[in-house]
């Protein structure tokens, strides 16, 4: 067999921050100020005033470098290895975008300068939102939400004020059982109700089932294609026909907008509104958790009610404009991510709309090559080619009493990061695979590897892998203890 | 495409593997009706070099304020940043890495997590923080859904003197919930007094919100509301836009606030045109379960070794879906981090002299300029002119200065008045050039 | 798996037991198991007045988290504030220790709709 790319490191220990260092130690040398120190009390009474805060750390700058360099080597990264979480799209992260980002012309700038000082920013923004309409389709976009949720949040306070403004903002919002939890969430922030739609026993949307739930008080519909089982929703048109005939709208959640790049639109399918995650889609880094960017786009007769300001182009000199009578507000104190979605200019710069499509070519191609290897090994609850994602389930391992937990832990100690896994909810034991465009084929026959050894390991020998991880910094965690007895600070 | 390794030949063995003759094949799920048959209308595909000339070229088009004289702040603020922040947080494992759903390989990230909430609960003197936040103005809204969660209430009562593009936010996130934001009318005298934030509540009012410093500048009577809202047992919010000022003023949990939110961004994070930032959020451990966002906890390993793992995550929308405090998923980690090293390297001393540096600043600002209150002050203050702000704002633009905030923007009456910030990295020759500038 | 006879059963997996007017409830064995560790358990406050088949509380395990629906109505009388700290009490001792709350019951004839233990069992059986 051929060796896997797990092996042990040199791990660190390294305690809190709060337990290192002396007292009077200190990671900085602040200046002596150019102004007169005068006493603050006697500008204000001294109740109001604190000292040094207790709590902070007292460490020189050595000790702090080299605990968060300890802390990093904990972390599993894309650039260590192959991340195949699905939904999430894990591809690589450019450096060019990093080195974008931190350009000081970009990195300097204050949100409130005057805007013939920042044209080079606002032309980043206008013409991006530009190059994601033309991506799915849609006529109008705007850059602030900060994250997918709140493009979803943004999406459907679009299609609230549109029935608002057509005389009933309707009660309900249809989802998808296979849908991200964000979605019914969000719903319930724009004050909404969810409806749960089982899915077909194909994995898609029910056609009679959505006509039975479709009236007039409902005011839209939320789906995500390809949906979370990786399957293209193959009568969107007619899906989207059903919403409108009501008077409802559709939204498109872009989770998954990797596996259409330039090979279908959101608008063409007749979806009115969507977000797509330019920290998934166009390849700025998570940040082991965020910050991303979750643009809204939609068609134009949505536009009036887009978050404000909006960027705009008058006799060659970007502005915002922030005079929007309908439109939704503000969902940020300023224009969102942009130190984000300037990584994802810089994305669809170097790609362009060959390269796009050549990505979601490959990272399908990927995912079916995965597919293809593994399928025999695990079980495959819903068959047919699939798109950037594929779906297996624990159902043959289950004789073992191996679980996809267990599975998980196992691919840990052979180097890889394990899939998304007990999601979509619809498939017991779930596992959903990503593995994007980036990901050599050496790489995903390691990992191919790997997982039937695992398949093997769970017939001969499933106490190894119910012992998983062992090679990790930790081994598992007390979740229950976590939340039963949270500890969530530290207290001398 | 250097990002994508496959080789034709590789491509040809992969179709043979699957079963297939070609790429295309695999999209036959996609309806022909639906299929896009074009090419996307975007700029042809640049390499690095290029590609790197012409952002160079947009970032000069810009006139960044940390290379100019600057007055500006408003919610976002120019301090020092030591070198070694940006150095780890470009290690990769930090970066590249996604929410640590799989806490045996992310401890890394988890245990800076602990660390930043830990951070949090001492620099506003509270019980509790979450892992972040989208912005301090994100976080303001999330605090007043929670605060009407909590009381089963549907109403609350905000100073004026917030940042306004935060109460709008705010608006955003209740108006279709049907709460109502009754707003109090405390601009003109710069801050707001106990007695008329007590007039708008009544008896469906969740919580009173303020800000301090507020919008301009000021620093609220934070012990005389916190009073009057436990006697009229409402919550009692505080936000935070200028996070320096937590090394220098009394913090919030001090006076009894419930919950408190804050913008980080001034905690080691760059302007960046506005973002991304990181919203700091905390409260009492007795409404814990209401809280949005993600949390990191300490707990042990099968060995009985310390490691960290997200927890309490019944609250979350994974798991509760639309009864879930909140819809956040992704947050602003990586800017939480940021801060949280930044935090690290002042320290407990160097981030309360790097505040004294503010406030001395902004002493001398005041003694030089016409101040429009007279309330406690830490960096930031609203200046008389005896022209409108915007003619002021040009005539410094001309002189390489970034003037202040126009506040007639936000506050129509509010004429020949301007904004003024003032950090540890104040001039005193530009100041001195701002005040020549101003005057003249 | 264990029902006791002499407690009454819904299909929402809550038990109820009858004594002078006042109706203990919990969660079942099965319940208890299908949740795996209960982390937190949110209970109403002592006299609010809830009917039948309508939530009263959460019971949240560390990947889940389920609504407790009241099996009849009434005005909460009690409940077992042990599980704040010990949550743990609802694995261990489902009918006893782990018990949730005591009600006034104020229609006695709902009682009579609850499922018997041999037909909460045959119903547990059902969804297998």
């Amino acid at each position: 067999m051929a060796q896997q790319p797990g092996a042990r490191g040199l791990v660190f220990n390294e305690p809190l921050i709060f337990e290192h260092g002396r007292k009077g130690r200190k990671g900085c040398d602040v200046p002596k100020s150019e102004f007169p120190e005068t006493d603050p009390a006697a500008t204000m009474p001294p109740a109001l005033l604190r000292g040094p805060v207790e709590g902070l750390a007292e460490v020189s700058e050595p000790e702090a470098v080299r605990h968060f360099t300890r802390l990093s080597q904990w972390n599993y990264g894309v650039d260590s290895n192959f991340y195949p979480l699905g939904s999430c799209t894990m591809k690589y992260n450019p450096k060019v975008n990093e080195a974008a980002a931190r350009l000081e012309g970009f990195a300097g700038l204050h949100p409130l300068q005057d805007a013939s000082t920042a044209q080079g920013a606002l032309r980043v923004m206008y013409d991006l939102e530009r190059m994601l309409c033309e991506v799915v389709g849609m006529d109008a976009a705007s850059l602030q939400p900060a994250a997918g949720a709140q493009g979803e949040f943004a999406g459907l306070l679009l299609i609230r004020a549109y029935h608002t403004e057509k005389g009933n903002p309707r009660k309900k919002v249809i989802i998808p059982d296979s849908g991200h939890g964000t979605n019914p969430a969000s719903a319930s922030l724009c004050d909404y109700a969810t409806v749960t739609l089982p899915s077909g026993p194909d994995g898609m949307i029910d056609l009679a089932l959505l006509e039975k739930e479709m009236d007039g008080e409902t005011a839209a519909l939320m789906l995500t294609n390809p949906n979370t089982l990786g399957m293209f929703e193959k009568n969107i048109k007619k899906v989207c026909d059903i919403v409108h005939a009501k008077g409802g709208l559709v939204y498109g959640d872009g989770a998954n907008l990797n596996a259409v790049l330039g090979k279908a639109r959101f608008g063409d399918m007749g979806i009115d509104v969507c977000h797509m995650n330019l920290h998934k889609t166009f390849s700025t880094p998570h940040g082991g958790g965020g910050p991303g960017s979750g643009p809204v786009l939609a068609k134009k007769f949505l536009e009036p009610y887009m978050p404000a300001p909006r960027v705009t182009l008058r006799d060659g000199r970007y502005d915002l404009d922030f005079n929007r009578p309908k439109s939704i507000g503000a969902l940020n104190a300023f224009w969102g991510n942009f130190g984000v979605y300037l990584r994802a200019y810089a994305y669809v710069l170097t790609m362009g709309g060959a390269g796009l499509r050549e990505a979601s070519e490959t990272a399908v191609l990927n995912a079916n090559y995965i597919l293809a290897k593994l399928r025999g090994a695990y079980h495959v609850p819903y068959e047919g080619t699939c798109m950037h994602e594929c779906v297996l389930s624990d159902k043959f391992q289950q004789e073992h009493h191996v679980s996809t937990l267990d599975i998980a832990k196992g691919l840990i100690d052979r180097g890889f990061h394990p899939p998304t896994i007990y999601f979509p909810l619809i498939v017991k034991g779930a596992m959903m695979i990503e593995p994007t465009e980036t990901e050599s084929v050496e790489t995903m026959d390691a990992f191919i590897a790997a997982m039937k050894e695992i398949a093997e390991v769970a017939k001969s020998d499933p106490e190894s892998l119910a012992a998983a991880p062992v090679t990790a910094k930790v081994k598992r965690l007390d979740e229950t203890q976590a939340a039963r007895q949270p500890d969530l600070r530290y207290r001398r | 495409m250097r990002y994508i390794p496959l080789t034709p030949n590789e491509k040809t063995a992969m179709l043979a593997a699957i079963g297939v003759a070609s790429v295309d094949d695999l999209f036959t799920a996609i309806p022909a009706d639906v299929r896009f048959k074009g090419e996307l209308n975007l700029p042809a595909p640049m390499g690095e070099q290029p590609l790197m000339a012409h952002l160079k070229e947009l970032a000069r088009q810009n006139r960044p304020a940390t290379s100019a004289a600057t007055f500006l702040g408003a919610g976002a603020y120019n301090h020092f940043i030591p070198s070694a922040v940006d150095q780890l947080i470009s290690r990769s494992e930090f970066y590249t890495s996604y929410t640590p759903y799989q806490p045996e390989i992310s401890q890394g990230t988890l245990q800076a997590i602990y660390e930043w909430q830990s951070y949090v609960c001492s620099l506003f003197n509270m019980e509790v923080a979450n892992a972040s936040m989208y912005d301090g103005a994100s976080a303001l809204a999330e605090a007043a859904l929670m605060a009407c969660r909590t009381a089963r209430k549907e109403e609350i009562v905000m100073s004026n003197c917030i940042h306004p593009r935060w109460r709008q936010v705010t608006r955003s996130y209740t108006e279709n919930r049907g709460i109502t934001l009754k707003d109090t009318a405390d601009h003109i005298t710069g801050r707001s007094e106990a007695a008329s934030l007590e007039k708008l509540i009544t008896g469906d009012t969740a919580a009173v919100v303020v800000q301090s410093p507020n919008f301009f500048g000021n620093v609220e009577d934070l012990k005389a509301i916190g009073e009057m809202c436990r006697a009229k047992k409402v919550l009692f919010i505080v936000a935070v836009a200028e996070a320096a000022s937590l090394g220098f003023l009394a913090p919030p949990g001090d006076f009894g606030a419930d919950i408190v939110v804050g913008e980080g961004q001034s905690l080691g994070i760059p302007l960046s045109f506005g973002g991304p930032y990181a919203g700091m959020f905390a409260t009492r451990e007795k409404h814990m379960r209401q809280m949005p966002g993600r949390l990191c906890g300490r707990t042990v390993d099968r060995d009985g070794r310390p490691g960290f793992v997200l927890t309490l995550s019944a609250r979350e929308q994974h798991i509760r879906r639309e009864k879930a405090t909140s819809n956040i998923c992704s947050n602003q980690a990586l800017c939480a981090l940021t801060a949280t090293i930044y935090l690290t390297l002042m320290g407990r001393q160097g981030f309360a002299d790097m505040a004294k540096n503010c406030y001395y600043a902004a002493a001398e600002l005041r003694r030089r300029m016409r101040p429009v209150h007279r309330h406690p002050f830490f960096n930031e203050m609203l200046v008389e002119l005896n022209r409108p702000a915007a003619d002021v704002n040009r005539r410094l633009a001309e002189q390489g200065i970034i003037g202040g905030y126009d506040v007639s923007r936000d506050y129509p009456e509010m004429t020949n008045k301007m904004l003024l910030a003032v950090t540890e990295l104040t001039a005193k020759r530009d100041m001195d050039r701002l005040i020549e500038a101003v005057g003249a | 798996m264990e029902y006791p006879d002499g407690l009454s059963y819904t299909k929402d997996h809550e038990w109820a037991l009858e004594e002078e007017g006042v109706v203990t409830i919990g969660i079942t064995d099965y319940a208890q198991s299908e949740l795996g560790d209960v982390v937190f358990v949110e209970l109403p406050e002592e006299g609010t007045v809830i009917k039948a088949g309508e939530p009263f509380g959460v019971v949240e395990s560390v990947k889940s988290v389920s609504d407790l629906y009241c099996p009849v109505s009434g005005e909460v009388l009690e409940v077992n504030h042990d599980l704040e700290g010990e949550p743990e009490l609802v694995n261990s001792s489902c009918y006893d220790a782990g018990w949730m709350m005591k009600i006034a019951v104020s229609n006695k004839k709902e009682l009579g709709e609850l499922l018997s233990a041999e037909q909460y069992a045959d119903y547990i059986k059902s969804l297998k």
